[in-house]
């Protein structure tokens, strides 16, 4: 299996499938999911996909490198899952409503609100939390970054941001000032620690962090 | 969230025969579709989830056509080299979802075809917020990011940050459904309800808006919009306009405005006022005031019919090249 036909979803449909029909169909579904022409003809003549749930549906998806495997009913959201689930509870629940980037965390590297996904559609996918992007004993460049810069009081808006300006600096190693307020307008921080992450992202001109 | 089905459909046809059953809604960034279940105010039997259908997502720049289809996100969009220099103010509508999360997570569907922001609406009263004796919640209530061009009872505004360049450009929407594919110009997407249920799109069940095409060669366009913050908000007031003709006289105007009306509003009087002028300060302030002809604002919200004007004056400028 390629990385791509993995990423975009394989072993997503199949478990699916095995959870709604008890059967997998490997075969097909790579077909259906690799987006290719032999894939689109392959599917016009397969039949209409199952409905899942609305009971629990059988997903695997991976978290912080290791691979998770759990049924969840299709309304629970990624940031539920993580967090009620699988005991990953460094996205926080604040607005829950895709407004203030406490749950943020990476879907194949790229920023999203955890909240306003459902776990159902990252399956097949690789999740990053802010526990995956180093450790307190050895902590990646942003949370280095983040505690020199003194760039947290209360410390719940921490992870998204940590997680939103690793994102960004992976994007733009060295963000202008315009970079930075639109890498990280999708957070707030209602103590206004943000002349402290400011601090952070704008040391990553000067060496010390990066978006590794 | 209540408990509800889903279904992840291999191709398009599939997802079409999906959305004909009723309480069947689709499912494309989830961005404003799970706060809407999440609040109650929506409510599905089953999402029909559209991420892994191949053909939805990507774009094409052929000759001056653009092509877009609408599981594309916002910051594959954005990040379109070719598209954005053809036309750079689809840079400025994107940036305007001033949220990387949001960008990543949204569709140009989902954008186009996203809930009014109302808060009437978001509170559960309904897209018309009537009270029980009839009258308008929204009228005799906050009405003061509302609409200054009401149709009838509907006085949201239609918040997409796309529709109204798409619009100004006269792109085409493509919709696929149980009788194939139909197109229509991207303002025949929205309508403004009148009836308790009724919708603000015109899609039909079943029907499944597919992509976009516009033609971004030939005219100059821009965008303004007018922000009370540059993050994560909706602007209070957006402008678009598309200059046709070669040499300094405009031979086509068209000016859209967005979060005005329950649909974008087209200002055809204005665009008529520069049809075979030049682009000047004082030709520019007689569409910008043409624009705003006929507007309605309500208790709170007047305000937005200078906001409305300005937007025009400073995308006028923009489009062409001039200070302001």
């Amino acid at each position: 299996m390629t990385d791509d036909a993995k990423r975009s979803g394989l072993s997503r449909r199949s478990f699916l499938r095995s959870g709604a029909a008890g059967a997998l169909s490997g075969g097909l579904a790579a077909g259906l999911l690799t987006g290719d022409a032999a894939g689109a003809a392959a599917a016009t003549d397969a039949e209409s996909p199952d409905t899942v749930g609305p009971g629990p549906v059988e997903i695997e998806l991976e978290v912080n490198g290791a691979t998770r495997r759990l049924a969840v009913e299709p309304r629970v959201t990624l940031l539920d899952g993580l967090r009620d689930r699988l005991d990953v509870t460094g996205p926080k629940r604040v607005c829950d409503r895709g407004t203030c980037g406490a749950c943020t965390v990476l879907e194949d590297g790229r920023p999203i609100y955890a909240c306003s996904r459902l776990m159902i559609e990252s399956a097949g996918r690789s999740i990053t939390t802010v526990e995956g992007l180093g450790s307190p004993d050895a902590m990646h460049d942003v949370q280095q970054a983040f505690v020199e810069n003194d760039a947290q009081q209360c410390g719940y808006c921490t992870p998204g941001f940590v997680v939103a300006t690793a994102a960004l600096l992976a994007r733009h190693p060295a963000p202008s000032e315009r970079e930075i307020e639109a890498g990280l307008g999708g957070n707030l921080c209602r103590c206004g620690t943000y002349k402290g992450i400011r601090a952070v992202v704008e040391g990553a001109g000067g060496g010390g962090v990066s978006g590794g | 969230m209540r408990p509800f089905g889903y279904a992840a459909p291999a191709t398009v046809d599939q997802a079409v025969g999906l959305l004909e059953a009723e309480g069947s809604e689709a499912l494309a960034g989830g961005t404003d579709l799970l706060s809407l279940l999440k609040d109650d105010v929506e409510r599905v039997d089953r999402l029909v989830a559209l991420r892994g259908v191949p053909g939805l997502s990507g774009l094409e720049l052929d000759g001056g056509m653009l092509r877009v289809g609408a599981m594309t996100t916002l910051q594959e969009l954005r990040d379109h080299d070719g598209a954005i220099a053809a036309l750079p103010a689809l840079a400025v509508a994107i940036d305007g979802v001033a949220s990387p999360q949001l960008r990543a997570m949204g569709t140009v569907g989902g954008d186009l075809l996203q809930r009014p922001r109302c808060w009437y609406y978001r509170r559960g009263f309904g897209l018309l917020a009537l009270a029980a004796d009839g009258r308008s919640m929204v009228a005799d209530g906050d009405n003061r990011y509302h609409a200054i061009f009401p149709e009838g009872e509907a006085r949201f505004v239609n918040p997409s940050s796309l529709a109204p360049l798409l619009v100004a450009l006269g792109a085409e929407a493509v919709i696929h459904g149980p009788a194939g594919e139909r197109r229509l110009p991207v303002e025949a997407l929205y309508r403004a309800p009148q009836a308790a249920g009724e919708r603000e799109n015109t899609l039909a069940p079943g029907e499944l808006l597919v992509g976009v095409e516009a033609n971004v060669e030939g005219s100059r366009s821009a965008v303004y919009e007018v922000r009370q913050r540059r993050a994560l908000d909706w602007p209070l007031m957006a402008a678009a306009v598309s200059l046709a003709g070669s040499g300094p006289r405009t031979e086509r105007a068209r000016i859209v405005l967005g979060h005005a009306g329950p649909v974008p509003h087209v200002a055809t009087a204005a665009g008529d006022v520069l049809s075979g002028q030049e682009l000047t300060p004082e030709t520019v302030a007689a569409a910008a005031d043409a624009t705003v002809e006929g507007a309605r604002p309500m208790s709170g919200n007047r305000y937005k019919v200078q906001l409305a004007r300005t937007a025009v004056r400073r995308a006028l400028a923009r489009a062409a090249g001039m200070e302001f």
